[in-house]
């Protein structure tokens, strides 16, 4: 064949070569250009259908609130302040959480979660009262179940303690065992859960196995799931990491200052 | 028979030159796509796309490319085409691109891409090269498809989605094998379509490369 004839002068290869990335850089911009909406648009709806799950959860509890009602802020974990640089619609927390710049490494005593980092913001959502005051606030929780990552939400009363809802959007744990923190019977334990004691110690969690009616637990604390030990354990781990000092704790502190 | 040749080259990666099984090659993705049989269908599209497309283009410039330069147009190539893929894909399908995540990236060091523009792209025409992707991208299709249908329905109880067998869990009499769901039952399926293959097709088994020493034997010489 004629591949002996092709000319080995490096002008020539670099030429080629230099042809062939200015081809394929057109291709990869153009493509990138055109689908980038409909890229956008997926996952925008990916991120209302997360939501949704929660909002579902909250309007089986007659909190019925649609997501264009919900407004969404980005706040920064350290101080619990709003995050005015960031966008809600543009923030991802789940590649922010994975990036060195904008994540911190959680020391290993503190990451009741198992999570090892954390994004330094997170996406909040909110449902205002007629006078503006915070009545129903919606927090991104997630954590380590028996083998994958839970992913869910955890809604709260404007008071900043009392549990309306825990919804698990994303889970791969055994169906039938640590999955079951799915269903509706074991989401049904969560509303009016009390997040902290009369202290302001955190106390809501997972008990390892049942509660017992008339401890003072029973108001903080939910049944474990049989069988489904170390999920029951990751649920509560997580619950309490995002609500502690590490987590929420400095928003929540001050969403009951009235200043959410 | 000219038409012969092109039938030849898109028939026999399939089962006679299939690139995992008797090539060994793109085991990586084949144990991490195959959990489900959606996911791997995905997947076989993906790669036998790029291996088409890159078949062509690279046959197109082959009586131009230097030597020396040869691997890094090939590889330039085949990342953009995979980069649009993944966008597609991204555009497109995204609830299955979210759960295939990197793997489709990662087709760009997938050796069968590579090995096919190396061994037959630069030196063979574009309609000959794209059949020859299109056959070994069938090939790694056939074994990913058989793969992906075992282990969900061994792992799952279901396929494509769609509940078969009813799973204790659901009320039914059917225990899911857990072991489906991880990455070595796809060593072990693929170790044992290997086997039936090579002992239908014994000219497929590998010559010993090394003759191991009955050291007794010598000692007694």
């Amino acid at each position: 064949m004629d591949e002996n004839t092709i000319s080995e002068d490096p002008i020539h290869a670099l030429l080629l070569v230099l042809g062939v990335a200015v081809v394929c850089a057109l291709l990869v911009s153009t493509s990138a250009v055109t689908l980038r909406p409909h890229y956008a648009a997926n996952l925008e709806a990916h991120r209302l259908a997360q939501l949704g799950s929660i909002l579902g959860a909250l309007s089986e509890r007659g909190y019925e609130v649609s997501a264009q009602e919900v407004e969404s802020r980005v706040v920064e974990l350290a101080g619990g302040a709003y995050s005015e640089k960031l966008d809600p619609s543009t923030f991802d927390a789940r590649t922010a959480a994975v990036d060195p710049g904008n994540s911190i490494a959680i020391p290993a005593d503190r990451d009741v979660a198992h999570i090892k980092r954390r994004a330094k913001h997170a996406t909040v959502y909110l449902a205002r009262d007629g006078s503006g005051n915070v009545d129903l606030l919606i927090l991104p929780v997630r954590g380590s179940g028996y083998q994958s990552s839970l992913y869910g939400f955890l809604a709260l009363e404007g008071d900043a303690s009392t549990v309306v809802a825990l919804k698990f959007y994303e889970q791969g744990d055994t169906p039938g065992m640590g999955a079951r923190i799915q269903d509706p019977s074991w989401e049904a334990l969560w509303p009016g859960k009390q997040v902290y004691d009369d202290t302001g110690t955190v106390r809501i969690g997972v008990a390892r196995g049942k509660v017992s009616p008339g401890s003072v637990d029973a108001e903080h604390m939910v049944d474990g799931i049989s069988g489904a030990t170390r999920t029951s354990r990751g649920v509560h781990g997580l619950l309490r990491f995002w609500l502690g000092d590490f987590g929420f704790g400095p928003y929540l502190e001050r969403v009951r200052r009235g200043e959410g | 028979m000219v038409g012969n040749r092109y039938w030849n080259s898109l028939v026999t990666p399939l089962i006679g030159e299939n690139p995992i099984t008797l090539q060994i090659l793109g085991i990586c993705s084949a144990l991490a796509v195959t959990t489900t049989l959606d996911t791997a269908l995905v997947m076989s599209g993906a790669v036998t796309c790029v291996l088409a497309l890159s078949g062509a283009s690279i046959s197109l410039i082959r009586r131009r490319v230097p030597r020396s330069v040869r691997i890094i147009v090939q590889i330039t190539i085949i990342a953009s085409l995979v980069i649009v893929v993944d966008q597609v894909l991204k555009a497109f399908a995204f609830e299955i691109s979210l759960r295939l995540s990197v793997f489709v990236g990662l087709i760009v060091t997938n050796c069968i891409v590579l090995g096919r523009a190396e061994a037959f792209a630069m030196h063979n025409g574009v309609l000959a090269s794209i059949l020859d992707g299109i056959g070994n991208g069938l090939g790694y299709s056939l074994i990913l498809v058989l793969v992906g249908a075992i282990r969900e329905f061994f792992g799952h109880g279901s396929l494509l989605g769609k509940q078969i067998l009813w799973t204790t869990a659901q009320g039914g009499g059917f225990d899911p094998l857990h072991l489906m769901l991880l990455p070595p039952s796809a060593f072990f399926i693929i170790g044992g379509i290997i086997w039936f293959i090579r002992a239908r097709r014994p000219e497929q088994v590998d010559r010993s490369e090394f003759q191991i020493r009955d050291e007794l034997q010598e000692e007694r010489r």
